[in-house]
């Protein structure tokens, strides 16, 4: 026991950096194989073991996984722990031979094998070798096979046709490509556009490991949302080297726009509909508009999302800060300060509870409303919560610089919380699971646009960078700090995405039959951010001078090679449309039961037949005013009451309730028709 | 128990002369044996011994429990609803106060949208000043805003002694207030140092609600509770916290019905917002799960908003945290109508008048609930039936403290005395109590109000407009001294850069609001009174996040920047 910790110490120095901490071997969250019942002594022995295809690292075959394993059976045995004992030599490690092991290799085989597959210019057929696959559930070593953009096989000794195209991976982590669920590429605004076309941006959210971006559509208010759908299609369908979907922003409310979210999410394939809390007299709803449309969502099978801010409070605070004279970007964050976020958060929270609806909170910036969002989950509601890249990699304390360029390219909606422990804490809640997603928000304007509102931040157009930035900047600040795993950062960067959108398993996971969208992650790259580098259109980067490690190595989209050495191949217009049906299991399973467990009664009376007094009606000017304008009335319950919570309204038998323990003299009022009152 | 020193056939009224020998007297910070003094309802002299002039009428005591007259802090006598009047007018419910140990009422005007605050208020004064029994006084409902609402306002607190208004987030289309105007109203109330009060339940949802009850054919009372589930008062209560604290304005949340919404005020209050809660009798007494009773006219007399929760543990949370001070105040709402009034909403329960009773049986209940359970001690419980009340809204010491020169208004408090609530026992008018049949501990023995006896051996001597109107002054310091230096705290300031000189893109006009009310707030506020340095201190006082005076200096936190802080000042290119 003691020898083993002794080597454990040396071995240390080995590891890979992000793993390199006193008792790692046991945050290696999810073992493949039996765990404590696999450490039968000589259980092993004079089998083949590839040790060295399960190593994680490069710089020393000794990983936790292996360590822990060794150690099960062979702590006695071997003498040297950073040596393979010869009798396990795995074909891996004859492959690897004496090169240098830290590089990933791309060949094409040739001879016949070409010869055979003459029509294809360029091979559809890939493989990947040696790769750890990282899914959200586990991570096992095996060999996958793609082709026509399609994952075909997955396992060790593939049989592949000739003229495929192999990647040695070395071990190196092979990822589900990441899914941007938030994005806005050429977003116009006020007649400009952002500098960030279909192609600039999603050329950079594969440049960062991305491989699908989901973007949202705004139409303007009083405009058909179909119209504005379909003006995106086409924008996206042009230019996008990456598949995309779409959310539609729903900015106003009416019969014409149910209808038209109604085709939408059956015959468009959007399943994802953003309110906007905020943004006064612009796309702002009111809370009976928010219900009705929770309601008709809930009933349809789509998912809610929202931008959570009080707009009526916002729109004061501005007044104030402009008379104060505060006219610069920090009068953006002073009038937006992180209560408003969290306020309007809970607001939605429980218009959603009350319509049954599942919930999607985007851009998540302050520590209150990840807070309130948490806690709402622990009570049992469906919410999603999607912090950016921005809010987990920078805060808003830039807002104060002196530099109005700089500052101003901070601004967005709601803002970068000026606490500087705020991505931190967002990290955390992210790697614990109460926050679900991660987007970018990725809204870029140049610094010309950003001065329209160069005497009066309320006029900055709002938007930060971020989708090239995303997956480094979670490896970075989540996984390098211990804070979550490997698995973990698949799912907030790619499967629970697309297990919200009802796109799982064809995105999010490595699997038989998925896409195949494919990053290798290179776990030790150090880069630093910068704007003169990055591929986004702007001159800013609100990440600047970052140095993060953790990048994609070798980015696959579709089946082909987009990323490889640092060099990107990326065509304009490959990109297609991901349609995402209603009704995702994720979200909606939940959603289901408690919609059959809720159903209201009413109680059984006779009639009243006592006197009633005179009255007017003069007080309620519009007592039914929900029926003027609420579309959707559907006798959907929430459960609040049904199921979490220990009150019990809705009695199911007839008898009324009393509560134990009450001193109450009266017996349980059982006659039904008397006006007499005991 | 009472004697007479001197000539013995003196009217008991006339002497205005009162001596109370050998009570335990108890206040919100100590309880201590003395003997009590007054003359002309006002207590003169405190201590032992005291040297008193003949013709004084003496109360013996014999060691038992004396305190402050209760406070109802809500009320709500004499309320019109839609051309019918609540049951109980000034006489009655301060008769039923005073009988049930409370000497000073809090009744709210609620004026009709359209009428002057400054008309409703006078009607009210004219109302309560002919009939009150016990001492009064007023808070005013904001039911609409505009200017002329300001100016009232103004006028009320400087002229009128009223410092406390209350509004209303729940009455779509009828009392509710925009979360914008809410926020001006704030600003206003915070400015002339009252308190503004709230009605935290969410109004558009329960309209929502309510219609789809209907549209499911719940008509009856059950109807009520479940278009109003508690997640929408907590919501509200939410929604008013944030806006307070934007505004810098202390806060005080009527009617506390449910555990939820009495959640967030504890969590506010522990970060720092000045925020008061204020559960009635009702909630703490009783539940609502009473709306299923198969009796209409029993279900229906429990209706009143926020409705009391269906969850049977509700009561005791509340009690415990009235007891460990989260919640500070208690009021009783009353607010009852007759069975007939009720069943003009007997065929859509969105039609019955709301309001329960509780403002004879408030001391005794939270004596049952919290002292004899042990929660709370006899000085706590001061302090929630008078002391904070008086504290909160500017009356103390006259009012909430036995001391010398404070106002003859005292209880003599039997703690071992039970009683059976019942309608047939009762003072006030209507022929239900929320609470029948409940058993209670503790009761007064004897009720001195003005330094006159009132209750006595179970009877009552009230004189009808006896009662006086209590003037209250603005800035009281138990809740302003916290609110003055978060004010002065918090100045911003914006960031002197030089002039952005860079390339300027072209704007296209085009951008239509949706409404148009773009200056919405310009228009219909009052509030807008200009260079307030005034400012919540969230961010400045109790977190860490930054808006403050340093500002000025970028901060730099641990993150591997390489880029230097920007310092250059008028520049468009980009480190």
């Amino acid at each position: 026991m003691a020898e083993r910790r002794g080597n454990w110490d040396k071995a240390e120095d080995d590891l890979p950096v992000y793993l390199a901490r006193p008792g790692t071997a046991d945050q290696v969250p999810r073992q493949k194989y039996g765990g404590l019942f696999s450490s039968v002594e000589g259980a092993f022995e004079s089998k083949s073991i590839d040790f060295d295809a399960l190593s994680v690292g490069q710089r020393g075959s000794r990983t936790p996984r292996t360590a822990k394993r060794e150690t099960g059976q062979q702590a006695k045995s071997s003498a040297s722990d950073n040596k393979i004992s010869p009798g396990v030599e795995s074909p891996a490690a004859n492959r690897r031979g004496g090169k240098d092991s830290n590089r990933v290799e791309i060949t094409t085989s040739g001879g016949k094998e070409v010869l055979q597959n003459l029509e294809h210019e360029k091979s559809d057929r890939l493989l990947i070798k040696g790769g750890r696959i990282v899914n959200d559930d586990q991570s096992f070593h095996a060999d996958i096979y793609m082709e026509d953009g399609l994952i075909k096989q997955i396992g060790d000794n593939l049989i592949v046709p000739g003229g495929v195209k192999t990647i040695e991976a070395n071990g190196k982590m092979v990822i589900p490509g990441g899914i941007d669920i938030h994005t806005h590429f050429q977003m116009p605004y006020r007649g400009t556009t952002t500098v960030d076309d279909f192609a600039q941006g999603s050329k950079a959210a594969l440049a960062g490991g991305t491989t699908m971006i989901v973007d949202h559509v705004i139409p303007d208010p009083g405009c058909s949302l179909m119209a504005a759908y379909d003006q995106w299609r086409q924008w996206a369908d042009e230019k996008s080297c990456c598949d995309y979907s779409l959310h539609v922003d729903i900015t106003h409310w009416n019969d014409s726009v149910k209808q038209e979210v109604e085709n939408l999410i059956k015959e468009k394939g959007v399943n994802s509909f953003q309110v906007y809390m905020a943004y006064k007299d612009y796309y702002q709803m009111s809370n009976s508009e928010l219900y009705d449309i929770f309601t008709f969502l809930a009933e349809r099978g789509g998912i809610a999302e929202v931008h959570a801010e009080n707009g009526e409070i916002i729109a004061e605070e501005q007044t104030r800060m402009l008379q104060m004279g505060i006219t610069g970007p920090e009068g953006h964050v002073l009038s937006r300060p992180e209560e408003l976020e969290a306020e309007a958060v809970f607001r939605a929270i429980t218009i959603a509870s009350q319509t049954n609806c599942p919930l999607y909170v985007t851009r998540v910036m302050s520590k209150s409303a990840a807070d309130i969002i948490s806690q709402a989950r622990k009570k049992g509601h469906v919410v999603f919560g999607e912090p950016i890249t921005a809010s987990l990699g920078t805060d808003g304390t830039h807002y104060w610089s002196k530099n109005w360029a700089k500052a101003a390219s901070f601004v967005t909606s709601p803002p970068l919380s000026p606490d500087p422990t705020t991505p931190d804490y967002l990290n955390t809640l992210l790697s614990s699971g109460d926050l679900s997603v991660t987007g970018s928000a990725h809204c870029t304007f140049s610094v010309a646009q950003k001065a329209i509102g160069k005497d009066d931040f309320t006029q900055i157009p709002e938007g930060v960078n971020g989708v090239e930035e995303r997956m480094t900047l979670i490896w970075d600040k989540a996984v390098t700090t211990g804070k979550m795993d490997e698995n973990m950062f698949v799912a907030v960067t790619s499967t629970n995405a697309a297990k919200i959108l009802n796109l799982y398993p064809r995105k999010g996971r490595i699997a038989v039959g998925s896409d195949a969208d494919l990053v290798i992650w290179d776990t030790d790259s150090i880069r630093t951010i910068t704007a003169k580098t990055h591929n986004s259109a702007t001159e800013y980067n609100v990440f600047e001078g970052m140095e993060l490690r953790g990048a994609p190595q070798v980015v696959i989209c579709q089946g082909k090679i987009v990323l490889e050495d640092g060099n990107l191949h990326v065509t304009s217009g490959v990109g297609r449309f991901i349609p995402c049906s209603p009704f995702p299991d994720f979200a909606y399973k939940r959603i289901k039961a408690r919609k059959q467990l809720a159903v209201l009664r009413a109680v059984p009376r006779g009639m009243y037949d006592g006197p009633v007094s005179e009255f007017s009606m003069s007080r309620g000017g519009t007592p039914s005013a929900s029926a003027r304008n609420s579309p959707t009335k559907q006798p959907v319950r929430n459960l609040h009451q049904s199921a979490f919570s220990l009150a019990g309204p809705p009695t199911p038998d007839d008898i009324p309730i009393r509560p134990a323990g009450r001193r109450i003299v009266v017996p349980p009022g059982g006659r039904s028709n008397i006006t007499t009152l005991s | 128990m009472s004697g007479y020193q001197g000539k013995k056939n003196i009217p008991r009224i006339t002497s205005d002369r009162l001596l109370i020998k050998g009570g335990k007297i108890v206040n919100d910070d100590q309880s201590f044996c003395a003997d009590i003094y007054m003359e002309d309802g006002v207590i003169k002299q405190i201590g032992e011994n005291l040297i008193v002039p003949g013709g004084v009428k003496t109360i013996d005591a014999h060691g038992r429990m004396l305190m402050p007259g209760g406070i109802d802090v809500h009320t709500r006598f004499q309320m019109p609803d839609r051309g019918m009047v609540s049951a109980d007018d000034f006489y009655q419910g301060t008769k039923a106060a005073l009988a049930g140990g409370s000497t000073m009422i809090i009744d709210h005007v609620v004026p009709e949208p359209g009428v002057s605050l400054i008309a409703a208020f006078e009607q009210w004064r004219e109302w309560a000043d002919s009939k009150s029994c016990c001492d009064y006084s007023l808070h005013v409902d904001i039911t609409e805003w505009h200017k002329g609402i300001q100016e009232d306002m103004e006028a009320l607190v400087k002229d009128h002694g009223v410092n406390s208004f209350l509004v209303y987030l729940a009455y779509k289309d009828v009392f509710q207030l925009t979360d914008a105007q809410v926020y001006e109203v704030f600003s206003v109330i915070r400015d002339l140092g009252a308190i503004a009060q709230v009605h935290a339940e969410n109004g558009d949802i329960i309209a929502e609600e309510q219609h789809r009850m209907l549209e499911q054919g719940i008509t009856g009372p059950e109807g009520h509770v479940l278009s109003r589930p508690e997640e929408v008062e907590a919501e509200a209560v939410n929604r008013s916290v944030t806006v307070a604290n934007q505004t810098n304005c202390p806060l005080y949340v009527t009617k506390v019905m449910s555990k939820s919404a009495a959640d967030v005020i504890a969590q506010a209050r522990k970060k720092g917002t000045v925020v008061y809660g204020e559960p009635i009798t009702a909630s703490l007494g009783t539940d609502g799960s009473h709306y299923w009773s198969k009796n209409w006219a029993k279900a229906a007399a429990y209706v009143t908003s926020p409705a009391l929760s269906p969850d049977p543990t509700t009561p005791d949370y509340l009690n415990s945290l009235l007891s460990c001070g989260d919640l500070q105040v208690t009021g009783s709402a009353h607010c009852p109508f007759n069975t007939s009034q009720r069943a003009v909403g007997k065929d859509d329960f969105s039609l019955i008048p709301e309001g329960v009773n509780g403002t004879e049986e408030r001391m005794s209940i939270i004596w049952d609930k919290c002292v004899v359970t042990g929660k709370m001690d006899e000085n706590q419980f001061v302090a929630v039936t008078s002391t904070n009340a008086a504290k909160i809204f500017n009356l103390y010491p006259r009012k909430g403290r036995i001391a010398v020169g404070s106002d003859a208004d005292l209880v003599l408090w039997d703690p071992d005395v039970t009683k059976i609530i019942s309608a047939k026992s009762h003072n006030s008018t209507v022929e239900y109590n929320i609470f029948e049949g409940t058993e209670v501990r503790g009761g007064p023995l004897v009720v001195i109000s003005q330094g006159k006896i009132v209750l006595e051996e179970g009877t009552l001597h009230t004189t009808e407009g006896s009662g006086r109107y209590v003037a209250r002054k603005p800035f009281p310091d138990y809740v302003y001294k916290r609110i003055k230096a978060r004010s002065r705290l918090a100045e911003l300031r914006g960031v002197p850069r030089g002039l952005y000189d860079g390339p300027v893109c072209e704007v296209s006009v085009s951008v239509t609001p949706k409404t148009m009310t773009p200056a919405s707030s310009a228009k219909t506020s009052p509030a807008k009174q200009p260079n307030q340095p005034v400012r919540n201190l969230h961010q400045s006082g109790f977190s860490l996040s930054g808006a403050q005076v340093d500002d000025n200096i970028p901060r730099r936190n641990t993150q591997r920047i390489v880029a230097p802080p920007g310092g250059r000042a008028n520049i468009t290119s980009l480190g």
